[in-house]
């Protein structure tokens, strides 16, 4: 099968939600002639013109809320913001809008709008480019929470997206675009499902977006040391599927969340409360997190480096576990 | 005003005083529980551009939204249904009196967040613009509202696409407790339209036929296709913030100053003198409300709590689109451009 990278995944969706359904259309920042900051609506203007395709002011509470209404017109807008970071100057149409209407209503309307943002640290953005901020949204019930790790999750998660009737964040992580995997070309689907990317025995790693790859080349070295990895991807935060990650517990009764966000109050806190709610008479030992320290992304080389989770951290500390326990 | 619209409105001012005065009552009964920020004052507004509106034309309002959500349609008891919390309310007793929606008459929604609905009210505008529709959306909000970001993003958004909305600042003179003079150094907030290269007017909100023919004019200059209007409308909120605002920020003589100017007053002035209509006639069209309303009111607060295994219902719709996915051949545009 073909190899694509997660870049022209998402950018093969959108051509086919665009020309599947007339009533979606994206607007963003820098999205039409340009192609997005993020490269990937490259072609879409072109293909479907300037009314579907539109560039929008640098407005971020208007880019969001202009969604939401479009949205409750009857819409399925796609809309773009080109880091995540610029969450804060559209927050109040995501927190206080976006996902309490429907709620706040009595269920009487919907908004079907997907908000396709970036995050992440690596390539030396700094401070204000680099984060990670999805226990912040999916804290707040009423929005969907999504967080491709290749390109084959991204294609079907986004078309999944585009089909729900509610609010949804599709949080893609920058370091991935050029990361390529086998993707058919057909249209297909990913529903809001955990999935294990690795079968183990030994411990269960409960990880997601870029952190799924780092987490199974540790477990690549890991298996020459006689130790078998599990790695699961939950690649939607909201809703949560936990089943496959507590069948995995009951079975390596050993656990490491990996995520690049900050430890202290992440979702691997979440993560690990659930797992202990729920699997605790498993457990051979206790939750163990990674996580990045309580610093914003720094922007020298060696730091930047320091602050995202290495495979070398992860490998020392699945080895440690389990000689320990 | 011909004088079927002008009687029209004036039952329309009188259900909407009506309804807030009853609101008042059971504020004062403990019923409402939380703020209720009422409208007595500013009914010309609503009733004025409501009445040039279809139910295909949208409006978003604001935290002060019963009003806008009666001249809209609204059926006013399941509107008390919703200030009590009861189930059979317009949002099943989940959003109370700030949070009333109802996209039957076209109303996407009053918002306990100050210029929240504004964006939203351009987002709506530029579904109608895609459709090609002769339909256009107007955002309710105060002047409270024109000093958030909010409103200067949505407003130069939609000048740069042109598109069919109007912007409603109903300028009632205090944010809460602080007076315009205290927030803003212009003397018409419609200058700001100047900003955004839009049509600006300034109207007297409490005139309902001076309201009626600025939104005559507003209307066919959205759907001209000149892209949107800002109309500011000068108004002066009669009660106060809300029920139980002790209003020491202003004094005795600057609110009976306004009491002249109270748009029923003015508007019942002008159907005896212009039109000859009687003072019973008008006093039977006030009390026909007055029972209306507390007809609903006393059918609202029989109505039954809601179910308690409603908590956690409605926050997401479980079923998702019915489209069918194709795929799409990409035409060759190689070269096209640098």
């Amino acid at each position: 099968m073909r190899k694509i990278s997660m870049r022209e995944a998402i950018n093969e969706a959108m051509h086919i939600a665009f020309h599947s359904d007339p009533n979606v259309f994206t607007m963003g920042e820098d999205i039409a002639v340009y192609g997005g900051q993020l490269r990937c609506s490259y072609d879409l203007y072109d293909n479907f013109g300037s009314e579907r395709v539109r560039d929008t002011p640098i407005s971020e509470m208007a880019i969001v809320g202009a969604g939401v209404g479009a949205a409750l017109h009857g819409k399925r807008p796609i809309v773009e913001l080109s880091y995540s970071d610029f969450i804060g100057t559209s927050f109040d149409q995501i927190l206080n809008q976006a996902a309490k209407i429907r709620y706040m209503y009595g269920g009487s309307v919907n908004i079907p709008l997907v908000i396709r943002t970036q995050g992440g640290a690596g390539l030396g953005n700094g401070a204000q480019h680099s984060q990670s901020l999805e226990a912040i949204l999916a804290h707040i019930p009423g929005i969907r929470v999504v967080m491709p790790s290749n390109a084959y999750d991204a294609k079907g998660l986004l078309l999944h997206a585009i089909r729900d009737n509610n609010p949804v964040i599709f949080y893609e992580h920058k370091a991935l675009y050029k990361q390529k995997c086998e993707v058919p070309e057909e249209p297909y689907e990913i529903e809001y499902t955990s999935d294990v990317k690795r079968e183990g025995t030994d411990i269960t790693i409960v990880t997601y977006s870029a952190m799924v790859g780092r987490s199974l080349k540790a477990a690549e070295e890991l298996e020459k040391e006689g130790i078998s990895v599990e790695v699961i991807d939950i690649r939607t935060l909201e809703p949560l599927d936990m089943e496959p990650v507590l069948a995995s517990v009951k079975k390596t009764g050993r656990v490491l969340i990996v995520h690049e966000a900050c430890k202290k109050g992440g979702f691997g806190a979440e993560l690990s409360a659930q797992i202990q709610e729920f699997a605790f008479g498993a457990l051979k030992t206790g939750v163990t997190r990674i996580g990045a320290p309580n610093v914003p992304v720094p922007f020298a080389v060696n730091l930047e480096k320091m602050y995202v989770p290495e495979v070398s951290l992860i490998v020392e500390t699945v080895r440690n576990l389990i000689k320990n326990n | 005003m011909e004088k079927n619209a002008l009687l029209n409105a004036y039952r329309m001012m009188n259900r909407i005083r009506e309804f807030e005065n009853e609101a008042i009552e059971l504020a004062k009964a403990n019923e409402t529980r939380a703020a209720v920020h009422t409208y007595q004052g500013e009914e010309a507004i609503a009733t004025g551009v409501c009445a040039h509106m279809t139910r295909e034309d949208f409006i978003t309002s604001t935290h002060r939204g019963h009003g806008h959500c009666i001249a809209k349609g609204a059926d006013l008891t399941r509107m008390f249904a919703e200030l009590l919390g009861k189930g059979e309310g317009y949002c099943k007793g989940k959003g109370g009196s700030m949070h009333i929606a109802d996209l039957t008459t076209g109303n996407l929604g009053a918002n306990g967040i100050v210029g929240g609905g504004i964006p939203i009210a351009v987002g709506a505008a530029l579904s109608m613009q895609l459709d090609h529709s002769d339909n256009f959306t107007v955002s309710f909000f105060g002047d409270g509202a024109a000093n958030e970001g909010s409103f200067h993003e949505a407003l130069n958004m939609a000048s740069i696409w042109d598109l069919p909305v109007i912007f409603v600042c109903e300028n009632n003179q205090y944010g809460i407790s602080t007076h315009v003079s205290k927030s803003m150094h212009v003397k018409d907030i419609a200058e700001r339209a100047v900003a955004y290269n839009i049509k600006g007017m300034v109207v007297d909100g409490n005139n309902v036929a001076a309201v009626d023919a600025a939104m005559e004019e507003a209307v066919a200059h959205v759907k001209a296709g000149k892209g949107p209007v800002l109309m500011e409308m000068k108004t002066y909120r009669m009660a106060g913030h809300y029920f139980g605002d002790n209003q020491n920020y202003r004094t005795r003589d600057e609110v009976n100053s306004w009491k002249d100017k109270d748009p029923i007053l003015q508007c019942a002035k002008l159907l005896m003198e212009q039109w000859e209509v009687s003072e019973e006639e008008l006093n039977e069209i006030r009390k026909e409300e007055h029972k209306a309303v507390l007809d609903a009111s006393k059918a609202a607060r029989q109505m039954s709590d809601p179910d308690i295994e409603d908590l956690t219902e409605d926050l997401y719709d479980p079923i998702f689109a019915d489209i069918t996915w194709k795929a799409f051949q990409k035409p060759d545009n190689g070269g096209k451009r640098l």
